[in-house]
């Protein structure tokens, strides 16, 4: 990739409070016009690596870029970027209009008054919060405030907008429409989004790229069907998406799995050695009675409306969870049944321990 | 319920506030009694008689807001720098500096003020530094000093507190969008900070209004306010209904000015009004 194609990157970057390293070492690369999510659990470093964007943290080493150019010691203020705050820090002492229309109203030159109201109108239509104007802050819905938010960032045409967890606090079906609007947004802007979230179905649903954090490090970075089917890493398999361990060792040849009870697995080729292996409830199948595969005894069964979840104490291994598609379970099997799991080697998910 | 929460609050106002504005109002139209005092009657002479200390209105209507104002001016910068500039672990001691001074009686303080505007204080240090010997004691310099330093934190808690309760995100968010720190402080921070400037300038004015000590001692009689007057009238001349009518009078001009005066500075804050707390 070369620099000309990104709109921030992140050459060594790293971040330290006191003893503390928020931030090691980051080198990250997010090319124009990507939406792109920074995803990690609480403390990994996302948020701090957000901040360095934006202008509010400057790295302690190293170089963060935008548009190409390197951005240290340049103040919020002189940056191309904008952000959505979480908990969006609207002004309370300004009616929508003034909040949306507060960043062309620090231009300089200044901006004609007219061209003002009209740039300001056109971002409310953007939202579809278009005779909200003269609304107070605290007039308005949750939803509402985050497209207030929303059209306040992107009214001075950044090349970046920056989200700082943007949907944590609306409720589940809201969040689920914001998801569909913030990409067509960004579709309909070109703008390079760069999203920070802890909620991998967010992640995963809305972005070009998931950038997976740990620690202050990036751990992988890659399109989120790469990240959530092939993790680079065991802690990246476990964040994204459910997961079954199985612990074994890989015999010489790299063809099978030995369990701890001496059980064998088939899996598809991998270097000998002590291993953890990964497995994704819905690589599962489920069906009833003994038969070749896995046996276990039903535990608890989780009824989601379009699958089924199922909790299974496999004999010698210990509890598996498995889902299973409604369409797949015609009839459903009851705690206390006794099923077979099976599973395709490749979908067993190998990492050296 | 309500009403037992009410009760002491009511009762202390009843006692302590509306019972002696009435006797001052029947006094104030009542007459001196030969040898001081009080006769009963129902006459407006005392309220005619008024013109006799204009100076002292005027000195008092000029010196409330031309005091506070002042005050105003210092207050922000320090409660500013207390809110969001000072290292929040050395807070507390700095707050402490501020406030431990009014432990001791304010008598006290303006009497070391006495020493140090008088011309065995600073006028002679700057004497022998070979600058002119300058009158600082009994000027109406020294009473502004002597406010200001008098009344100062007053004005600094309000301003203070309602600059730490500002959220900092929001000047994230002003500087995010383009806008350079003033642009920023006049933008956000100021208006948001309005309360805390409403609250310590009518604090200080009301409290300025009523102020004797200072100008006696500072202004050595020579800058005359309505609280030398009244201390006179009552304790002095023992004509007490005049007094009374100099100070409905204040009460009444106060009020008037006061609801003027907000009327317009909410005006003034139009859209950008924020919610008292």
């Amino acid at each position: 990739m070369t620099s000309a194609a990104n709109d921030v990157e992140f050459r060594s970057v790293s971040k330290r409070y006191g003893e503390v390293r928020a931030v090691s070492d980051v080198d990250l690369a997010v090319p124009k016009g990507a939406f792109v999510a920074l995803l990690g659990p609480s403390g990994c470093g996302k948020t701090t690596c957000l901040r360095m964007i934006g202008g509010f943290e400057q790295p302690s080493e190293g170089t963060v870029l935008v548009d190409d150019r390197p951005m240290n010691g340049v103040p919020p203020y002189r940056r191309p970027v904008n952000m959505v705050f979480q908990h969006y820090a609207l002004f309370p002492h300004l009616d929508v209009e003034a909040n949306v229309s507060y960043g062309l109203r620090q231009m300089r030159p200044r901006i004609d008054r007219r061209e003002v109201a009209r740039r300001t109108g056109e971002a409310l239509e953007l939202v579809r919060l278009g005779g909200y104007s003269a609304r107070k802050i605290h007039e308005l819905s949750g939803g509402q405030q985050q497209r207030v938010a929303l059209a306040r960032a992107i009214i001075n045409r950044p090349s970046v907008l920056l989200l700082d967890e943007p949907l944590a606090a609306l409720d589940r079906k809201l969040r689920t429409a914001m998801q569909i609007e913030l990409q067509s947004l960004q579709r309909e802007l070109g703008i390079t989004f760069v999203l920070v979230t802890h909620d991998q179905e967010e992640a995963l649903s809305m972005s070009d790229f998931v950038c997976v954090m740990n620690a202050g490090r990036v751990v992988q970075m890659a399109p989120p069907q790469e990240v959530y089917d092939r993790p680079g890493t065991l802690f990246v398999a476990d964040f994204v998406g459910k997961t079954n361990r199985l612990s074994g060792v890989v015999e010489a040849g790299g063809r099978t799995l030995r369990l701890a009870d001496g059980r064998a697995l088939p899996v598809s080729s991998q270097a000998p050695g002590a291993v953890t292996a990964v497995l994704r409830p819905e690589a599962i199948a489920i069906a009833h009675g003994e038969g070749d595969g896995l046996a276990g005894t039903v535990t608890h069964r989780i009824f989601l409306g379009n699958a089924v979840e199922y909790a299974v104490a496999a004999d010698g291994i210990g509890e598996m969870l498995v889902t299973a598609d409604r369409s797949a379970a015609q009839t459903l099997a009851d705690p206390g049944d006794r099923v077979t799991l099976r599973f395709a080697p490749e979908s067993l998910l190998v990492f050296p321990t | 319920m309500t009403a037992a929460f009410v009760a002491p609050a009511a009762l202390w106002l009843a006692v302590f506030l509306v019972l002696p504005f009435i006797a001052m109002l029947v006094f104030a139209f009542g007459r001196r009694a030969p040898e001081g005092g009080y006769l009963p009657a129902f006459t407006f002479e005392q309220f005619l008689n008024l013109p006799a200390r204009a100076t002292a209105f005027g000195n008092t209507l000029l010196l409330a807001p031309v005091g506070a104002l002042l005050c105003l001016l210092v207050a922000y910068p320090v409660a500013y720098y207390l809110a969001l500039r000072a290292d929040p672990r050395h807070r507390l001691v700095l707050i402490s500096l501020i406030v431990v001074p009014f432990w001791t009686s304010l008598l006290v303080r303006t009497y070391a003020w006495m020493y140090i505007l008088g011309s065995r204080g600073l006028p002679s240090l700057l004497e022998a530094v070979g600058l002119p010997d300058i009158r600082m004691l009994n000027t109406p310099g020294a009473v502004l000093v002597g406010i200001l330093y008098g009344y100062l934190p007053l004005m600094i808690m309000p301003i203070y507190v309602s600059l730490e309760k500002l959220d900092r995100r929001l000047l994230e968010a002003s500087a995010d969008l383009g806008a350079r720190p003033v642009a920023t402080f006049f933008g956000v921070t100021l208006p948001l900070s309005m309360p805390g400037v409403m609250t310590g300038t009518a604090l200080v004015t009301i409290l300025l209004l009523g102020e004797y000590l200072i100008p006696q001692l500072l202004g050595g009689g020579k800058v005359f306010f309505i609280g030398n007057a009244l201390v006179d009238l009552f304790l002095q001349s023992r004509n007490w209904p005049f007094g009374s009518a100099i100070a409905v009078t204040l009460v009444l001009v106060v009020v008037v000015v006061l609801t003027v005066a907000m009327r317009i500075a909410w005006r003034f804050a139009g859209t950008r009004r924020v919610d008292l707390v």
